[in-house]
């Protein structure tokens, strides 16, 4: 009953410069196939997030032990704000960028993006973004004011040095990429989709980028605002953030963290999708409540916009403000709720195999709820006045940045790997880097709870020898080494898979969707022929239609 | 259709863009209220006119769009030629104006009015920089010929852009040189 639908030979010749070099790295630099630009983008990740673990491992040499006089104080302040601007614009964001690109259209059956060409000067502009951002260490000093950047301190009398220059220019490259690849992402998944691919067939993955998508265009333009206000304001002399002229601070808190909360968001969606597809597939089992998971998706992403002020309760904003943003930040667990519970519903009852991405996957719930909870303590409004500003937001957002959107990202690296390179990781020197970073992870950033609340500031480069500081920090630091060392397992264990993994087969964990009916690594043209479309489990249906989604009622297919 | 789409969505962005500058501009020029004198310098009626004349390029691309559709090259040619004239019209007002303000010595330095003002007007006058070049490139490429057949969507893609920019330009010109006279009157 299943017949192939053949995929239409696109009407005009794909664009490409015409260059004539196989596989060098010229090819490289010059494709426009989304999976090429797709892996450039994790590779991009990958480097940055060396560089930025760096960082982080020399602030942590600097706080091993009270007084310590390692590190200056400016060379400290330069440190933590690239340390965050890198693993948030050049880390995070190309990661989850670099899965949508190289996923969105595989899974959608589509042999490109819709715009190719768009895609690959988006990677590029964000990646040169990168660079300026890293050229001002030569130019004469890295930004210093903290990933935030805030007014007053973000003014030339504050930082003469060029870096926060450097940060508009970067980071505004790196924006308008992203904004360019966001709504490449929409026009994909709404005009590319296969034939009969209707929207309530479309895998978790591929709604959560879909929504990235509109929460990205509404969100960066915000920041790219705020970045060439302060920019004027540097170079031209313009007042909009300068306090000592007429200028107002809170007008830059405002502008950043309407981009800034959406952000988190941004980084934590397409994770969230990634999990519920390794879930699903190593579970054995659909995704327990599809329209519940895509719904509460949507709601994350309107809620989003109205909780910024969540950043700003110790600026004296007055009750009513307060207590407004203070319910909407509580109402925005809700949805989030619902998720974990959606993903523990599809756990129930399974046939797990906790291969490495499962094991990333399932820690992701336990970390990311704990990043969860502590960020719900913020929204009650005196315990935000008692703790912003320490270490506890530090210990929160690490939560819910690596162990919500990093170890999303992680498992779903170990689940497509076989795909993107045709080779299988290692399972046993998988589980040694999960255990590492997992052990290493909690030391070092749950130990930060305790120090927020017994009032250890953040973003000050030492610390008095009071009770249990040195302690606690020595702890923090050894975590942050063990994480290092599990790095360093990580990228052994990629090379030894690209050296001499085992080949991967086409669908080696027997997944759902079409990313896996193609050969690992896919051909340039993604596929020739397709089988139809009557569930969101397509290569389910087409491996086991003894068990056939297509078959089901909606009930029963939709787990509602 | 995937090119409007796509022009749609960045425009939508760029909606929010703008939105933020304003909100800079409304937060000083509203708050601390406005400097008399920097706003004497501003010309309502010259700058009224220009505003009629970049009003005037949207109609002259909507007829533009319809010469495409009925696939009459000759006044596709003619209306399209007229948006870029307005469009260059306009711009030269803008600047126009500028050295007027600079040669009084409002530069962006001068005050919080100053710098909204410049900031707004400027990335406002960028777009229609933008625009002008999209347009450009579409008018050679109907001299080229591209456009003989009604089916492109490209020239009403163009077409979401340049409207929008128009759409800006009066929410702008309302903001900064009509409010503040009702304002300042009360
Ligand atoms: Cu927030």
């Amino acid at each position: 009953m299943i017949t192939d639908v053949t995929i239409p030979e696109p009407q005009a010749p794909l664009p490409g410069a015409g260059v004539n070099s196989s596989q060098g790295l010229l090819q490289w630099i010059s494709s426009v196939d989304h999976k090429q630009i797709g892996i450039l983008y994790l590779l991009m990740s990958l480097f940055y997030l060396l560089v930025g673990g760096a960082l982080a491992l020399l602030m942590r040499v600097q706080l091993m032990a009270p007084e310590n006089q390692f590190l200056g104080p400016e060379a400290y302040n330069q440190l933590f704000t690239m340390h965050g601007t890198t693993m948030i614009f050049f880390v995070l964001t190309p990661a989850i960028l670099g899965f949508s690109v190289y996923l969105t259209p595989l899974m959608i059956g589509a042999n490109e993006m819709a715009f190719p060409r768009l895609n690959a000067f988006s990677f590029w502009i964000a990646f040169f973004g990168g660079l300026l951002l890293y050229f001002s260490f030569l130019a004469g000093g890295a930004p210093n004011a903290g990933w935030f950047n805030y007014a007053p301190l973000n003014q030339m009398q504050y930082s003469s040095q060029p870096g926060i220059d450097y940060y508009c220019i970067g980071l505004l490259l790196a924006g308008i990429g992203t904004v360019g690849t966001g709504a490449n992402l929409i026009v994909t998944i709404i005009s590319l989709r296969s034939h009969g691919f209707k929207y309530r067939y479309l895998p978790i993955f591929v709604w959560m980028v879909f929504i990235n998508g509109f929460l990205i265009l509404a969100a960066f333009p915000s920041l790219n605002a705020a970045l060439v206000m302060l920019l004027i304001d540097r170079q031209l002399d313009g007042h909009f953030f300068n306090t000592a002229s007429g200028g107002s601070a809170l007008l830059w808190q405002h502008l950043f963290w309407l981009f800034g909360h959406p952000e988190v968001y941004i980084v934590v969606l397409p994770p969230f999708g990634i999990i519920s597809e390794v879930i699903q597939v190593y579970s054995r089992k659909p995704i327990f409540g599809y329209p519940f998971v895509v719904g509460s998706g949507f709601a994350i992403a309107l809620l989003a916009f109205g909780v910024w002020v969540h950043h700003m309760f110790a600026t004296g904003m007055g009750n009513t403000m307060n207590s407004f943003f203070a319910a909407s930040s509580m109402l925005i667990g809700i949805p989030t709720g619902v998720k974990i519970f959606n993903w523990l519903g599809t756990m129930w009852g399974g046939s797990i195999r906790f291969t490495t991405a499962m094991l990333f996957a399932t820690s992701f719930l336990v970390e990311f709820t704990i990043g969860g909870l502590s960020g719900i303590s913020f929204a009650i409004v005196p315990i935000d006045w008692q703790l912003t500003d320490t270490y506890y937001v530090v210990a929160h957002l690490h939560y819910v940045f690596l162990g919500g959107s990093l170890f999303g990202l992680l498992s779903g690296l170990f689940y497509w790997f076989p795909k993107m390179t045709g080779r299988m990781l290692n399972e046993k020197l998988g589980r040694w880097f999960f255990w590492l970073f997992v052990i290493g992870f909690n030391l070092t950033f749950f130990m930060q709870h305790i120090l927020g609340v017994i009032g250890m500031p953040r973003r000050v480069y030492t610390f008095p020898n009071l009770p249990g500081f040195g302690l606690l920090n020595l702890i923090s630091s050894l975590g942050a080494f063990l994480m290092g060392v599990s790095m360093l397992v990580f990228l052994y264990l990629l090379y030894e898979a690209l050296r001499r993994g085992k080949r991967a087969s086409d669908n080696p964990w027997d997944g759902y969707t079409f990313e896996w009916l193609t050969t690992s690594p896919p051909q340039l043209k993604n596929f020739d022929t397709l089988p139809p479309v009557f569930s969101f489990r397509p290569l389910h249906d087409l491996n086991h239609p003894e068990i056939g989604d297509h078959k089901k009622s909606t009930d029963d297919k939709y787990g509602t | 259709m995937e090119s409007k789409l796509m022009m749609k969505l960045v425009v939508g962005s760029e909606a929010i863009f703008f939105l933020a500058l304003m909100m800079g501009f409304v937060y000083f020029a509203y708050f601390p209220g406005f400097d008399p004198k920097s706003l004497a310098l501003l010309d309502l009626t010259k700058t009224g006119a220009f505003t009629v004349l970049l009003l005037a390029s949207s109609f002259t691309f909507w007829r533009a769009e319809i010469s495409h559709r009925n696939g009459q090259i000759g006044s596709l040619k003619g209306w399209l030629a007229a948006t870029v004239g307005l469009g260059v019209i306009f711009l030269f007002g803008q600047g126009m104006e500028y050295n007027h303000l600079l040669v009084n010595q409002l530069v962006v330095s001068k005050g919080t009015f100053a710098t909204g003002f410049f900031t707004l007007t400027g990335f406002h006058g960028l777009h229609v920089f933008i625009g002008l070049i999209m347009l450009a490139v579409v008018l050679y490429l109907t001299f080229l010929g591209d456009f003989d057949r009604p089916q492109s969507s490209v020239i009403s893609a163009v077409g979401i852009y340049w409207h929008f920019v128009d759409i800006v330009w009066v929410i702008v010109f309302t903001l900064v040189y009509i409010l503040p006279h009702v304002v300042n009157m009360k």
